[in-house]
């Protein structure tokens, strides 16, 4: 007749969660092999030129951390959201924050392998050497995950139904990666597209990243770029926390 | 503490629309309650106040005695809900969704023994996904019965069955009652009111107009109804009301004899729940 301890049911809904992932195999493909796949296509491409490789290994490792976490949470909250499986959950003596909780350490989860599989792969195939800098390493995936899911969870409050999610998410989502210079340097892009970047997180996140795995410049080199992303992930929380609803707006 | 849910003068607008307007009742402990009402009456709105799910506008509220409202963990813990409509994870079999669930309450239920109670024995390592709309609505039921609670809220939890399906929930409901389980049923089905609960309250637009065990409901609203076929050939029915059956019906039967007619379709009903709810929510 014990309670389950909070750090217990954060565990099991954990592990409840890896399984679905793996079980769904359009989760999976989305995201893991479509990074890949950006990265093999565009590493093809630029295989001569080291430069651009450069900026396209951290470019996929930002990518990575936005469709793992933003990407991925917007999904799945609001199809958890319009199914009816938040509600249900509500009715049980689960305490929100240890579901959240499950669920997000699940979306971390992929953001961490997923930019594993990068790393991996700017060594063994782009050359792009081991990071340089590993506490930059974790420091901007902590904080760019942390902003991403704010902003996903945020985002899924705007979706207003299960069938517009992956227009929502894509409009926001492709420009996005456009625009950061995911694809190519920012530094070489327009002027315009460069202010518009500079004032959105991610960015700043492959700025940091490309800091880490490339050049070896240490965290101190893009503090007020941090404080952008930090920003918008506090800005994001916020109105996550704010907006949530555990039911769909159509009852 | 002797009633499992205290309800009195409960209100609840949404904007200018007043769904619920001022409900009294109370459920016993190990009773089964029924609301029954036409669509759009509250039962709903009143269901979602008791399980938490909704701020009430007026009036007062205990579920076990707590304020539902402040949706407290202990009364989450002894308190099943099956909603109207709700999803469940489609990759997890109900197995692994039950263990899930009873794993987030301090005693749960054997996962097997619920399978079985609800009639999902063969399924446990379907994943949900394969489930069809019947086997659903019996894991939502499994789901709700899994932390082993004292009271169980069931929103409508036939619609849309087919008559076999329908009669194999209601054994289960049956089955929840035998179990020492208090059970508040919403239902727009009659006869499912009239099966399953021990008192029931008939509920429309926002109010309770009668409640009553089923059979006292039918009971009070008229006499007895004598039925025979007439002997003249075309099928009309000859129909007798009267307080006192015994002596209208020895009557009867004694006029039948001396005469070596046969009283046809002969048939003697009170008024069922029917009559009186259709009676009562007519005038809509």
């Amino acid at each position: 007749m014990r309670e389950p301890s909070l750090a217990g049911m954060i565990w099991r809904q954990y592990r409840l969660e890896r399984r679905m992932f793996w079980r769904n195999p359009s989760a999976a493909f989305f995201n893991f092999l479509l990074p890949l796949l950006f990265l093999a296509l565009f590493g093809a491409v630029f295989s001569a030129h080291q430069k651009d490789l450069n900026v396209i290994v951290p470019g996929i490792a930002g990518m990575s951390v936005v469709s793992t976490t933003f990407t991925a949470l917007a999904y799945n909250m609001t199809f958890l959201r319009e199914q009816g499986i938040l509600k249900r959950i509500r009715g049980t003596p689960m305490p929100s924050g240890a579901y959240l909780g499950g669920i997000a350490l699940s979306a971390v989860t992929n953001t961490i392998i997923q930019v594993g599989i990068v790393t991996v792969a700017g060594k063994l195939f782009f050359g792009v050497d081991w990071p340089r800098d590993w506490g930059e390493l974790v420091v901007y995936v902590a904080v760019g995950v942390v902003c991403f899911a704010g902003l996903g969870v945020a985002f899924s409050h705007a979706i207003p139904n299960f069938e517009s999610t992956a227009a929502y998410v894509n409009a926001v989502f492709l420009p996005l990666i456009f625009v950061s210079g995911v694809f190519y340097d920012s530094a070489k892009a327009p002027r315009f597209l460069r202010d518009i970047a500079e004032a959105l997180p991610l960015v700043h996140v492959i700025d940091g990243l490309s800091g880490a795995m490339v050049k070896g410049t240490g965290l101190g080199h893009n503090a007020p770029g941090l404080g952008v992303v930090v920003l918008w992930g506090a800005a994001g929380l916020w109105l996550a926390a704010r907006g949530f609803s555990w039911e769909s707006r159509r009852n | 503490m002797e009633n499992a849910i205290e309800v009195s003068g409960l209100r609840k607008s949404y904007g200018d629309y007043e769904a619920v307007r001022g409900i009294d009742f109370t459920v016993r402990r190990g009773e089964v309650f029924g609301l029954l009402g036409p669509n759009g009456a509250g039962k709903t709105t009143t269901v979602e106040i008791l399980e938490g799910y909704r701020a009430r506008g007026e009036g007062d509220v205990a579920v076990l005695g707590f304020d539902p409202e402040q949706r407290p963990r202990a009364m989450r813990e002894r308190v099943g809900i099956v909603l109207q409509s709700t999803g469940i994870y489609r990759h997890v079999t109900v197995r692994e969704v039950l263990e899930h669930f009873g794993s987030l309450y301090p005693a749960p239920r054997a996962v097997d023994e619920v399978i079985g109670l609800v009639g999902l024995t063969g399924k446990e390592d379907q994943r949900a996904r394969r489930l069809s709309g019947g086997q659903l609505r019996r894991l939502d039921l499994a789901l709700a019965l899994v932390g082993d609670p004292e009271l169980i809220f069931l929103d409508e939890p036939t619609t849309g069955f087919d008559p076999a399906a329908r009669h194999a929930a209601w054994d289960t409901i049956r089955s929840l009652k035998a179990l020492g389980k208090t059970v508040l049923l919403t239902t727009h089905y009659l006869d499912e009111a009239q099966e399953l609960a021990d008192r029931v309250a008939i509920i429309k637009d926002g109010r309770i107009i009668v409640e009553g065990s089923p059979t006292e409901l039918g009971a009070a609203s008229g006499p007895y109804r004598i039925a025979y076929r007439a002997d003249n050939g075309d099928g009309t029915f000859v129909v007798h009301e009267t307080d006192d059956p015994t002596a209208l019906l020895h009557e009867l039967t004694e006029r039948a004899l001396a005469s070596g007619t046969r009283l046809e379709g002969l048939s003697v009903t009170r008024p069922t729940l029917e009559d009186v709810y259709l009676e009562l929510t007519a005038d809509a």
